[in-house]
């Protein structure tokens, strides 16, 4: 599905990721975990298409086609779903006028005819008792003034809106206590369809007790240092990153 | 080139040849104001940039024109005014058409509304409402410095007249749909009072409209007088070509616990200046001022908003908002005036424009002035660009660039727009601004004005 072979990416000049190489298959759910400034978020930037994130090397295949060359909106209507650290407050859009706007974009993409408006408001009522959404959300403007929470949960509402074929989920446990992780998490299992991936950026452990990845990586200062089972997750939470690093930069040294 | 005092007494001259003919078709009551009015004039002038709520805007190419018309329309003018349709549909309301800014034929057309609410022209209000004529017009100008006000006063022979009488609540607005017409290039100046008394609740909704190609400059003012706990909002769309200056003077006087707005929404228009006066003359008066313009070409738009806070407890709340492209310009100067004794003061002013072009220029200027210390006040200006962040969370869900920015600037729109109460005003106004951010013509269906 997405084969990346040694991607480097700048942003300002400042090299962040520095030759990174992975794939993954339908089906397969990868998690990325890494200290905290080890090129993670960029990694979902560059794959989603934001202008920042310049890519000086190596190539990105989305089922066969070159997804770099491709704007953001192709790559959603392509399948691909990124699910926001910070999801954005955008006054004055309504959650419905932008939902319908993206369904139906999807749709056109698809040579499919836009949904009626009953027919996407009944879309809408399903997928957000899917995510325990409060309904009310969906009258107000996109994220404004919503708490940490309900952003991230709206995250996974539109995922299951836009139902992608490969979910980016970049930190989508941050700030999230622990009934509200466990909705979001919910809510990315049961969207999870046998032929659907994703890759799911976490810097804690916790949320792969919900979500259990297939293969775990270990992102750091650009690179991917460590790959393994969803036993290296647990051993990350036991012994933190340290000797991750000491190991690496020995061998740097070496 | 005319320089600045040349050019204003171009206007003192125009006023001693017409005086006897303006006066004959008035009232004496407004005669009566007129030789003060044209000396406080000869004193302050035609505003030029050297007047500091003037300063980013430019009067010359308006008011240096030799227009044809100075005064009222004709009869035979009026008659187009009545065959006018609007088809912003769903919007039930009491509408009366205007001719350039006057209400057609003077005597014998005064119209009641439901709750024994009159509209009318002011002459003829003269006679019939004396009472509250000599109440409230021209009372609520004291002092201003504006020149064009003065020349208003000297000058204007008419305007509209309402009246709501104690208690009335309307649920249905009441619109007013100005028609500016004329075979020749015009200068219009008009004189308009609305009196809303006690615990009275009304929406008034002003729309203008250009219908010929003419170069026209409107110098208009709007008394509005709101009584104590009443309720009372004004919406002014002004949709106009690039050929046509509008300045709008609108006085607000409020008395205890009463509630008030006026939003300015400026679709289209060559040159706009719209001066709004708050005076919040009791305790507990609210007031909300809002403004939201699209601007293009070599368009300029100049809101500037006064608010008095004379009296204890009182709130008000501004927000002006303004999209320009191309090479168009604006301006807004917003001023906070809270006096010694008006302690328990809520002030609000927010104004936020976006540029779409390097060319496009936007002058902010807020101006506190607090004499009394138990105060909360906040202002806040903001002149950029679209918001690349909320850009690429659009597109990351499947939307175009383009529609992407759409969304934006129509909802950078909204927030002014989802102020309007009557709902079919607010959805048309969001169809409107949405076909002028397209870049389609921004006018209704079956309206013959072509503007831009």
């Amino acid at each position: 599905m997405l084969i990346i072979k040694n991607l480097k990416a700048e942003i300002n000049g400042k090299a962040i990721l520095k030759g990174i190489s992975l794939e993954v298959k339908a089906g397969e759910i990868h998690a990325i975990m890494g200290p905290n400034g080890s090129g993670k978020s960029t990694l979902a930037a560059v794959l989603a298409g934001r202008e920042l994130v310049t890519v000086t090397e190596g190539s990105v295949t989305y089922f066969g086609k070159n997804l770099l060359e491709m704007p953001p909106e192709e790559r959603s209507k392509e399948g691909i779903f990124l699910g926001f650290q910070y999801p954005i407050e955008i006054p004055g859009v309504s959650m419905v006028n932008f939902m319908k706007t993206a369904v139906n974009e999807h749709r056109k993409y698809k040579g499919l005819e836009p949904l009626s408006a009953s027919d996407f408001l009944k879309m809408m009522r399903e997928k957000k008792e899917l995510v325990e959404i409060d309904s009310k959300l969906a009258n107000r403007s996109v994220n404004e003034g919503f708490s940490g929470g309900e952003k991230k949960k709206n995250e996974i509402f539109q995922m299951a809106m836009l139902e992608p074929r490969l979910a980016i989920l970049d930190e989508t446990d941050s700030g999230l206590d622990i009934d509200a992780l466990r909705i979001v998490a919910n809510g990315v299992n049961k969207l999870k369809r046998p032929d659907s991936s994703a890759i799911v950026i976490t810097h804690y452990q916790r949320l792969l007790d919900f979500i259990i990845p297939d293969v775990v990586h270990v992102l750091y200062d650009g690179r991917i240092v460590k790959t393994a089972g969803k036993e290296l997750a647990l051993e990350l939470e036991e012994k933190g990153y340290d000797w991750i690093k000491k190991e690496v930069d020995k061998k740097d040294l070496a | 080139m005319n320089n600045p005092s040349e050019r204003s007494e171009r206007y003192y001259n125009l006023y001693k040849e017409n005086i006897k003919r303006i006066s004959e078709r008035s009232s004496p009551y407004f005669n009566s104001f007129r030789e003060a009015a044209i000396d406080e004039f000869n004193k302050l002038g035609i505003p030029t940039k050297k007047n500091e709520s003037y300063r980013y805007t430019n009067l010359d190419t308006f008011f240096n024109h030799e227009y044809k018309s100075y005064f009222m329309p004709s009869a035979s003018d009026f008659k187009k005014a009545e065959e006018f349709r609007c088809d912003v549909t769903d919007l039930d309301a009491h509408g009366i058409v205007l001719m350039n800014g006057f209400y057609p034929t003077i005597k014998d057309k005064m119209r009641k509304l439901p709750g024994g609410i009159w509209i009318g022209s002011m002459n003829e209000a003269a006679d019939k409402f004396g009472d509250q004529i000599r109440k409230h017009y021209n009372k609520y100008i004291n002092g201003n410095s504006d020149g064009l006000v003065h020349l208003n006063t000297a000058m204007a022979s008419d305007g509209v007249f309402i009246y709501i009488p104690e208690g009335v609540v309307l649920t249905k607005p009441i619109q007013i749909i100005n028609l500016v017409q004329s075979d020749e290039d015009i200068f219009n100046q008009h004189r308009s009072l609305i009196v809303a008394e006690k615990n009275s609740d009304v929406t008034v909704i002003v729309c203008d409209h250009t219908l010929s190609p003419n170069k026209f400059l409107t110098n208009g003012i709007t008394e509005i007088y709101v009584g104590e706990n009443a309720h009372f909002e004004i919406i002014r769309v002004q949709n106009e070509h690039n050929n046509a200056g509008k300045i709008t003077h609108t006085f607000m006087h409020q008395e205890r616990n009463s509630y008030a707005s006026s939003n300015n929404i400026t679709l289209h228009g060559g040159l706009v200046r719209n001066s709004t006066y708050h005076f919040l003359g009791g305790e507990g008066a609210e007031c909300k001022s809002l403004g939201l313009f699209l601007a293009d070409k070599w368009q300029h738009v100049d809101n500037f908003v006064n608010v008095d806070h004379a009296f204890p407890k009182c709130t008000s709340n501004q927000l002006f908002k303004g999209v320009l492209d191309d090479m168009a310009t604006g301006a807004f100067n917003g001023r906070i005036y809270v006096h010694k004794d008006a302690q328990g003061t809520v002030a609000y002013q927010k104004n936020n424009n976006i540029l779409l072009t390097d060319d496009a220029k936007m002058d902010t200027k807020p101006q506190l002035e607090i004499y009394a210390d138990d105060v909360k006040c906040s202002h806040g200006a903001t002149v950029g660009q679209l918001n690349d962040d909320a850009l690429f969370y659009l597109q990351s869900r499947g939307i175009e660039k383009r529609e992407a920015r759409l969304m934006l600037m129509f909802g950078f729109a909204h927030e002014v727009i989802q102020n309007i109460k009557v709902e079919a005003l607010r959805d048309r106004m969001d169809k409107l601004v949405m076909q002028r951010l397209k870049g389609e013509l921004s006018r209704c269906a079956f309206c013959m004005v072509k503007c831009g």
